[in-house]
């Protein structure tokens, strides 16, 4: 079973070379940490930042320089600063190739619900609805089950969608699964963990058609 | 072409109990501070405020609120204090929760004299319901309309006396397309120059959208999340 350090260092292994990735708050965040060597990508934050480099050391903190997440950052060398507009020009246009970010449902179609639970406070979308409905694609970083043990990954989702049909790719503590049609296709299964393991978790369409793989971490 | 006021009291002569106004910022990260302060001064209220954010319990819009000066907000993200949950939960506040990028193309729309534009943002959520929507390339959109306020407050580092502005860092964010779109906008700069030391080549808001221009008494920037690294000895 992976921890969230191993979530994100195994969709850090999906990073290609020359990409704009944008990484969403939480376990996405991580990604960044664990770029594989040999390859040169940069993140784009959508308060206006492409080439966000990592915290400043203490006593540099900038209020002018900050993510999307509100937190200090700095900058890598030919970094660029642009408004909110552009930066969902960005998005919306689908130049950046690839959107990493957190849910707490996913349906065996690939809609998403990651901003609202109704009676609960709701703290709004931000740019997550822009992100999903626009970028080619989108893997989403999550446990699989939830704090009652109860699977994330669904036939439908039950609380308010992000987005439709946007979800390509999952990876939790237990598998890496594509969306395809009919459902959830199992493609990784994590060290430890078995299939019948992941086949409980998974209340959505799991689709096995062939030796499932160990995941490589 | 002068855009001059004495300070912020003068700027921000003329906003009235009921009105629309936008406000800068992501966070706290390039907020109108002395503008929202001198506002929270006065008697005005029943305010609709576009802003992506709400501030916090005791630093941006959070003053207007915890003196109960709005009446609705507009934003994308919101809730980062717990008097705003409160007025929220209890019904005293009406709050409309936009996708980002579609608050920021609204914005932009509103003061390039773009009526209405189809983004894909929301299509399929509710906050598609009652929209047009439209297939453009195979692909669902919703209709999304522009917005404009009576006043709009921003806040630059840089701006000369003609209005013209420059940002620094992430404080740039909704700050140029909601200059663009107030009847009337009002910047407050950290260093307000002689037209003619700004590099035209690098001005971020060309002047015509500027109406008041005056330099802030006093900026405390404050971060929300301070995030560093520890330095190796």
């Amino acid at each position: 079973m992976l921890d969230k350090v191993g979530i994100a260092k195994r969709i850090a292994q999906e990073l290609k070379d020359g990409w704009y990735v944008n990484l969403g708050i939480g376990i996405p965040t991580l990604v960044a940490n664990y770029v594989p060597t040999g390859i040169k990508v940069e993140f784009q934050s959508e308060n206006g930042i492409l080439g966000m480099g990592p915290f400043p050391w203490e006593g540099e903190e900038d209020a002018d320089m900050i993510n999307a997440g509100k937190q200090t950052v700095t900058l890598k060398k030919g970094a660029a600063i642009f408004d909110s507009a552009t930066s969902f020009a960005m998005i919306r246009g689908q130049h950046v190739q690839l959107t990493v970010l957190g849910a707490m449902e996913v349906s065996e179609r690939g809609d998403i619900a990651n901003w609202k639970i109704p009676g609960k406070m709701v703290k709004g979308m931000g740019g997550a609805m822009d992100l999903v409905a626009s970028a080619e694609n989108i893997i989403v970083a999550m446990m699989h089950v939830n704090k009652a043990g109860e699977s994330k990954l669904l036939k439908e989702c039950t609380l308010p969608l992000t987005g439709t049909r946007c979800v390509k790719k999952i990876v939790t503590e237990l598998a890496v699964l594509e969306i395809i049609e009919g459902g959830f296709k199992l493609l990784e299964r994590a060290p430890g963990v078995t299939v019948e393991h992941i086949q409980k978790s998974t209340e959505g369409n799991l689709i096995i058609d062939c030796e499932i793989p160990e995941m490589k971490v | 072409m002068y855009k001059v006021v004495k300070n912020v009291d003068e700027a921000i002569q003329g906003i009235q109990s009921g009105m629309t106004l936008m406000f800068g910022g992501f966070g706290l990260c390039g907020i109108p501070e002395n503008c929202i302060m001198a506002l929270s001064k006065t008697g005005i209220n029943k305010l609709t405020c576009i802003s992506n954010n709400a501030g916090v319990d005791d630093f941006g819009l959070g003053f207007l609120l915890k003196n109960r000066q709005i009446k609705k907000m507009i934003s994308s993200y919101v809730g980062e204090n717990d008097e705003f949950e409160r007025q929220m939960l209890s019904g005293e506040l009406e709050v409309d929760l936009i996708p980002q990028g579609s608050l920021a193309e609204r914005c932009r729309a509103g003061g390039a004299g773009i009526p209405a534009f189809f983004t894909p943002a929301g299509f399929g959520t509710e906050v598609a319901e009652g929209k047009e929507v439209r297939i453009f390339n195979g692909k669902p959109h919703i209709l999304e309309s522009a917005l404009t306020a009576d006043y709009a407050i921003v806040k630059a580092w840089k701006g000369d006396h003609y209005g013209n502005l420059v940002y620094k860092g992430t404080a740039r964010n909704f700050n140029p397309m909601m200059a663009m779109a107030g009847k009337i906008t009002i910047a407050e700069v950290e260093i307000l120059v002689e037209p003619g030391e700004l590099d035209p080549n690098f001005i971020h808001t060309p002047g015509i959208f500027v109406q008041r221009i005056f330099q802030g008494e006093k900026y405390e920037k404050r971060i929300e999340q301070r995030t560093t690294r520890k330095r190796e000895i």
